[in-house]
Formats: C-alpha cells, structure tokens, sequence
C-alpha cells in the first residue's frame, strides 16, 4: 500500500460544464438560421428584436413546465400530466378571474376578485394534480409513466367537464397583465433560477439526485424516498400550473383545449438540455438551453416560412439525437457498461 | 429414449446435429471412457487468480461433484466448461474432442447444458414455449405449430416422469417445477453432460429425491453430470467421485466413500490456521443491540443474539443462510416480521433505514453497484449523501464548504485514491469505491455499524485496510456486525463468530475457541 497518498483537491483542472455542448448546438443552430436567412430572404434572423422577444415568450411557458419536469427525470420518473395540468389550472383560474363585463360569468358572484385568488387556485390545483401524481407513484409500484399517463387524461377530461367545454373570457386586466409583456420571461428565469439553486445547494437537492441515481442506495442511506417523490412530483404539479396561468392570462381566456402536447415538449427540454431518463442526471441550466434550442429551431423555421409540417419532423430529430447523445454520454460514465 | 429423440427432435426440427453424431463416432477412440476433460483450466480476473491449473475428468454415466468454499471457483470452472466464461489458458475435451471455449451455444451444440443456480426461464410464457424457445416447430408461414409443441414437450416430459403440463404457465410453477423445466430444456438438447450448481439449494426433501431419481436415469443411459453442492450429506448419496478446490485450486478427487466429512472440510478449507487476529479481546462494554426471535420467513427465523460495545460479531454461513436479509431486517430495509431489537437497552421498532440511521445505526450493502453507489455522481457526493440527513444542513441548504472539508478529511482518512473529490465514483476501483461507502457511514458518527461482505472483489491490499479499520472502529467503541462468506476473514476480525444455517443460528463460537473447521460443520448441512 502507498504510504503517499495525498488529500485529493477538491477540484480538478477545469473541465468544461456539461452544458457547453449544448450551448454550441443552441449557437449553431442560431448561426444556422442567420446564414440561411441572409442566403434566402436577405435579412437578419437574430438582429431583430421583435422576434428574439416573441421567441422566448413562446417558449416561456414550456421553460416553465420544463423546470419541474427536469426534476422528476432527475429522480428516473417522467410527468406526461403537465399539459392537461395547463388546460385545468387555466380554467379554473380564468373563471375566477372574470371581470364585470363577462357576458355569462362561471359564478356571477364571484367577478373581480383580487389577482391573488385565481393565482392562488391555480397554484392549488396544480399542487393536487402533482400530490395525485406523487401518491399513485410513491404510495402504489405503478410506474410514473402509467400514473401521469391516467393523471393526464382525467384533468384534460376535468377542464372540459368544467364549463362544459365553454371558454372562460373576459378576465380582469390585472390577471391578464400576468401574460403581458415581458412577465411570462421574468416568471421563467425567476423560476428556473430558484430551482437551479434548489437543486445545486440544498439538501432537497442533493436528494433528488441520489434518489436518481440509485433509489435503493438511497433508501438505504436513510433517505424517505416515497416522501422525497411526494415533493418533487408536487412542485412539478405547482410549476404546470403556474404555466395554466401564464397560458390563460396571455390568452385573456381559459380554454380546455390549452397546453396540448406541452408535457412533450417540456420533456424534450429536459432531455435535449442533458437530463437521463435513466435518473440521476440533468440540470435546470442545461434546460433552459434546451427550451431555447425549441424556440430557436420553431421560429427560425417560422422566420424562414417553412412548413409546419417540416417544423414538427426536425424538431422530432432533435429530441432522438439528444436522447442518442445521451446514451453516449452515459456509456462514457460507466465504462464496464461498454466491455 | 433414442428413438423419441430421433423422430421428435431432430429430424423435426431440422436441428444442427453434426457435432453429437460425430462424437458418437468417435467415442470408441476415448480412452479410459472419460466423457468430459478440463485440462490446465487457468483463469484471472482483475487482481484475482480465481482458477490456476486446474484439471477433472468426468467419466461417461457418472456423477462428479465440485465441491468448495464460497469464492473457490467451482461456478468459474462451470461456466467455462458451459462456454459462458473465457478461460486464459488450458482446454476442455467432450468425448475426445476439443471445444472451442467461450461460446455458450457451441458448447450447448456439442452436449453440454448447464442448469443455472438461477433460473433463466420467462415467467409468462408455457413451459412448451421455454423448453423449446427458439426451435418452436414450425408450420407453413412461420406459424408455430402448438400442436406438435405440445406433443414433443408431452413425451419430453414423460420421459423424464416430470409430472407438469406443457401448456402451464412457468410463473405458476413451484422453484422445484422450474427447477424440472430447465431441466427438461438441457435435456431437449439431447446434452451428454449436465452441469446443475447447486439445484437442491431451494428444493424440499421429495423434490430432491425426484432430482436424484432423474440424475440416476440419466447416468444409466451413459450421461454424466457434473454437480455443485454445499451439501455435504448428498455426496454420498449421489457422487460417484468428488473433486474439491480452494482458492482457484485443484486440491483432490476422491470417491465419497472413502472419505470422512471431517476429512472433506479440511480438503475444502485447508490453510494452516496461523492467520492469528491482530486484536486482543476488546474489553466488553454494554450491550449496544440486541435481538430476540427476529423472524422473517422464509429468509431466517428465531434469531437472538447480543452485539456489545467494542465488539466485532462475524456472521459466517453459507450463501443463502439468510445472513445478509438478517441485516437488511436489522437495518429496516426488509423490517422482520416478528421478533424484538433493543438498542442501548431501549426497545426499538426499525421499520426503515431511515429510523435506523437515527437509531445510529449504519449498513454498508453487500453489492455495492447494485444498492451502494449512486454511479452517477461523485466521490464528494456519494460521501455525503447519509450525512446530509442529520448534518452540514442548515435551512434546507447544504453547507458546502463544511460538508466539503468533512468529506476531504475522511477520504484522507481512508486514504481514498481519486484524483479529486470531485470525480465521479464510477471511475474508482472497486476497493476505493468500498472505502467512500464505508466514508459515507463513517460521517453519520455510527455507534453501530453492519457490514455485508465488506471486501468482496477487492483486492489484498485495500482488504487488510478495511480490515484494519474495522478493528479500530471497534476499538473507538462501535459495536460491529460483520457478514462474510470468507472464513479467514471471519477468523482474522472478530472477536465471536455467529453462525447460521438454512436461516437459523446454529452456533455462537468465542473467537478463541473457532476454527475453519467448527464454522463449517455448523454451517453445512
């Protein structure tokens, strides 16, 4: 035995984030959309603030959604429930949020409460949606695909059954002021800043990863992790529902049809900014790049007038090269994986 | 029995049936009738010789059993004679013949099967469909033909005088069913040697008597099987010859007649007992845990014991005694079903290892990869993860800088090899990996550490210094629980050795009063 052995550093040389090489990817394909709009159409693609602004509102909201997805990936589950989350959360905020020039409000007397109230019950029912999640997960073996799967089907099926299928309009302008202007990308940094910090250097942190990792280690390092699970999946609950509110505010309506296909999306971000869904891997920076890769690439295809259609396949390419790089990536992590 | 082969099997099936048929052939040049020949058989892993040099003959129609201690190479031989391992050197002759090595379907092709102590059969499928997977008879359009599925598997059964219906589920087999159905599926590929490691390990007295009833047909048609056990009472009554190894190596082949059960034991454990503890007795201290009738069926039963201050309590048994559930149910991970556990004179009921971590209690896992590491993060990380429950937490965040120079000055301790803290775990060798996990308990402050195979698959060096630190732990008052299925370190650590069996406690020996020899003939049947 070495009699010599040193305290290891702390840190070794530099090494690059993990996020670099997404941030490339994000550049490129920005540079990408500059040279082919200057070939084709003679015009900058990102000297143009307009459309750099609409580009990250679009976007806002699936950042958002994204945020909380990201954590339950990093604990090996996945939230397919967050777009019927938004459609729910928005109508039932929407119908109290209604002002006094609704024609048939939801409840008459209940018109121009203060924001405070519909935000409230849209951050309550997102919170029961993601409570529904992490009780089917933690509490019965049904994986998190099935439970989400059934979650997502019922609370699209509530938004409808909630007014009947009729849109909610005519909100109040305090709550409509929530989608205007720049809000939804101050609510998203706001976000993906908090949980960035939440998830670097505290404890509930710590614990998600390891709970990701290897949920049986950490069981037995005396982690709750059912309890663990209850928390993640309700704040992801919480975040989908901020996005509901976001949605109707910006839309000054609540429809039932809202958010549809979010929860991929968001997924996609999650994924394309580094998160394994194998658990235990994924940072909320790594997201955010991922969510602008997606505006990137939609407005850029918009800016250059292609095709929906054509939209939709590349941006499918895009989420089966992450989850390959991802594959590498894990590989390289374990080398006995390979021989 | 040949006839049904012919028409069932082959020519139906349109099987590869070159190799058998040759070998037939060539039986006559054989000499001595030997059926199987390992020669020089020599295989090492990383840090570990675990076979050198070591040679058997099976003779045609008889029963050979390997026989060993936990780690003496018996499944390593038997899976390079089934193809499944590659040898570094040496050769394996079938009737005469040279196999080509590390080929598991050449090997099944040429005549051996090989019956895995765990079953590899599909829970939802027929026991037709899991006997012939793979070589399903066929009609037009690639359609199987159930039909005649059904019928060959019918007779195939028979045969055998295995009592199963081909079109019963496996998952709703007994142990012993699925034990028959692998057996039925070796035996379809018309196989001249059986290799079965350790079948009777889950199977009930009559079970094993249709086993060996079975094995009995078997060798009367001139088949030999090649046969590892643990059980020492079945030699006589099924081996015609008996090799032991230990520690990778070739040490004898007997009949089992002429050798007594003490003789046996000291052929398998062998090693002058000069491997003398490096601790004197530690001055008892109180009774820091005890338990009293914990039972968790079918895993043990009726497990008292007390673990004192200062103490190290080594748990020796066979694999499958039950020794590693006892301490996953100490530490609440698999909580017993009845039975009492007192911790410092105070009852206590560890229904999670999250109440055991605050009881101040620990586990170091006995498969590392599987429940210790968390692989996707680093050394620094996997430190501090069961500390994190208790301390270096403040309002939620974790103290960085506090929580950083704890794990630095513990890696340190431990003499962790990394380049730095912040390496993923996955790079470390197995021993360093052990050592961050024994650091990850350490930094709880436990006063009552379990330790499950502590140094499996590490090598010497990092061994002797956990070894070593378990010793001072003990010193420093932390009562010890150690599992191991190796008896020197059993021997070399504690100072009372608890032994079970078929998960009951068979015996608690002094330090002093132990040898190799006591713990086996407790521990074996």
């Amino acid at each position: 035995m070495q009699q010599t052995v040193t305290s290891p550093p702390v840190r070794p040389e530099r090494r690059w984030p993990p996020e670099a090489s997404i941030l490339l990817v994000l550049l490129g394909l920005a540079l990408l959309f500059e040279l082919l709009g200057w070939m084709f159409l003679r015009q900058s693609f990102l000297l143009n603030e307009q459309r750099l602004v609409i580009m990250i509102l679009q976007v806002s909201v699936i950042g958002i959604i994204a945020i909380g997805v990201t954590q339950v990936i990093i604990t090996g589950g996945i939230d397919l429930s967050s777009g019927s989350v938004v459609a729910l959360t928005a109508m039932v905020a929407a119908s109290l949020a209604q002002s006094t020039d609704a024609v048939h409000p939801v409840y008459p007397s209940l018109i121009d409460l203060p924001v405070v109230v519909p935000v409230a019950a849209g951050l309550a029912v997102g919170a029961a949606a993601g409570l529904l999640n992490g009780s089917l997960i933690a509490r019965t073996s049904i994986p998190p695909f099935i439970a989400t799967l059934g979650v997502m089907v019922s609370a699209r099926g509530l938004a409808k059954w909630y007014t009947r299928g009729q849109p909610v309009s005519l909100l109040t302008d305090a709550y409509a002021n929530i989608g205007s202007g720049a809000v939804p990308v101050v609510i998203f940094l706001a976000t993906a800043l908090i949980f960035h910090i939440a998830l670097r250097y505290t404890r509930y942190g710590k614990f998600t990863y390891a709970i990701g990792s290897n949920p049986h280690a950490a069981r037995v390092s005396g982690i709750n992790v059912p309890r663990h699970l209850l928390a993640v999946y309700t704040i992801a609950g919480v975040l989908s529902g901020l996005a509901g509110i976001v949605t109707s505010a910006r839309a000054e309506s609540g429809q039932a049809g809202m958010g549809m296909m979010y929860e991929l999306d968001a997924i996609a971000a999650a994924v394309i900014g580094g998160a394994s869904l194998a658990g235990g891997v994924g940072r909320i920076t790594g997201t955010v790049i991922g969510t602008l890769i997606l505006g990137v690439v939609t407005s850029g295809f918009t800016f250059l007038r292609v095709d929906a259609y054509y939209q939709e396949i590349v941006k499918g390419g895009i989420i089966v090269a992450a989850v390959i790089a991802d594959q590498y990536r894990r590989r390289a992590r374990d080398p006995r994986a390979v021989s | 029995m040949g006839a049904i082969r012919a028409r069932d099997t082959r020519d139906a099936l349109d099987l590869p049936r070159p190799a058998l048929t040759r070998m037939h052939l060539e039986a006559a040049h054989v000499p001595a009738g030997y059926l199987l020949e390992v020669r020089h058989i020599s295989k090492s892993y990383p840090g570990v010789a675990a076979l050198e040099d070591v040679s058997v003959q099976v003779g045609k129609g008889t029963v050979h059993a390997l026989i060993g201690e936990n780690g003496a190479g018996k499944s390593t031989l038997m899976k390079i004679i089934a193809g499944i391992v590659t040898a570094d050197a040496g050769e394996v002759r079938l009737a005469g013949r040279t196999l080509t090595l590390g080929d598991p379907r050449r090997a099944l092709e040429s005549g051996i099967a090989m019956i895995h102590q765990e079953l590899n059969l599909m829970p939802s499928m027929t026991v037709a469909e899991n006997i012939w997977i793979g070589r399903e008879p066929l009609k037009a359009l690639g359609m199987i033909d159930h039909r005649e599925l059904h019928r060959r598997t019918h007779l195939l059964l028979e045969r055998l005088q295995i009592d199963l219906a081909p079109e019963a589920e496996v998952r709703s087999l007994s142990i012993a069913g699925r034990q028959m159905v692998e057996i039925a599926k070796a035996l379809s590929y018309e196989s001249q040697l059986l290799i079965m490691d350790e079948p009777t390990s889950a199977l009930g007295e009559h079970d094993t008597a249709h086993l060996f009833a079975i094995i009995r047909e078997l060798t009367s048609q001139g088949k030999a099987v090649l046969y590892i056990t643990h059980r020492m009472d079945e030699l006589e009554e099924i081996a015609d010859e008996v090799t032991v190894l230990r520690d990778g190596r070739y040490i004898g082949t007997e009949r089992p007649g002429n050798l007594t059960r003490e003789q046996i034991i000291r052929m398998m454990v062998g090693r002058e007992l000069t491997q003398a503890s490096p601790h004197g007795r530690a001055a008892p201290g109180a009774v820091r845990l005890a338990a009293r009738a914990l039972t968790l069926r079918p895993h043990f039963h009726d497990v008292s014991f007390e673990l004192h201050a200062g103490e190290i309590l080594g748990v020796a048994g066979l694999i499958g005694a039950g020794r590693s559930k006892l301490a996953e149910a100490l530490f609440g991970v698999t909580p017993a079903s009845s039975g009492h556990i007192w911790i410092d004179g105070a009852e206590v009921r560890v229904d999670s290892p999250g109440t055991a971590v605050a009881c101040g209690m620990a586990l170091l896992t006995e498969d590392r990869k599987e429940t210790g590491c968390l692989l996707t993060l680093d050394v620094l990380e996997n430190l501090a993860i069961a500390a994190l429950n208790r301390d270096f937490v403040r309002f939620g965040f974790v103290r960085g800088p506090a929580v950083t120079q704890a794990c630095a000055d513990m890696s340190r301790r431990l003499r962790v090899k990394t380049p730095s803290l912040r390496e993923p775990i996955a790079y470390l060798s197995g021993g360093n990996q052990q050592k961050v996990l024994i650091g990850r308990w350490l930094l709880t402050g436990p006063r009552i550490l379990i330790l499950d195979e502590p140094t499996r698959g590490i090598d010497v060096g990092a061994k002797a210094e956990i070894h070593q630190l378990i010793a001072q732990l003990a010193a420093q008052g932390a009562a010890v629980l150690m599992v191991s299925s190796e008896l020197p370190e059993i021997l070399a650590v504690s100072h009372r050795i608890m032994v079970m069996q078929e998960g009951a406690v068979t015996g608690v020996l002094e330090r002093a009063h132990a040898d190799q020899e006591k713990i086996m003939a407790l521990a074996a049947h």
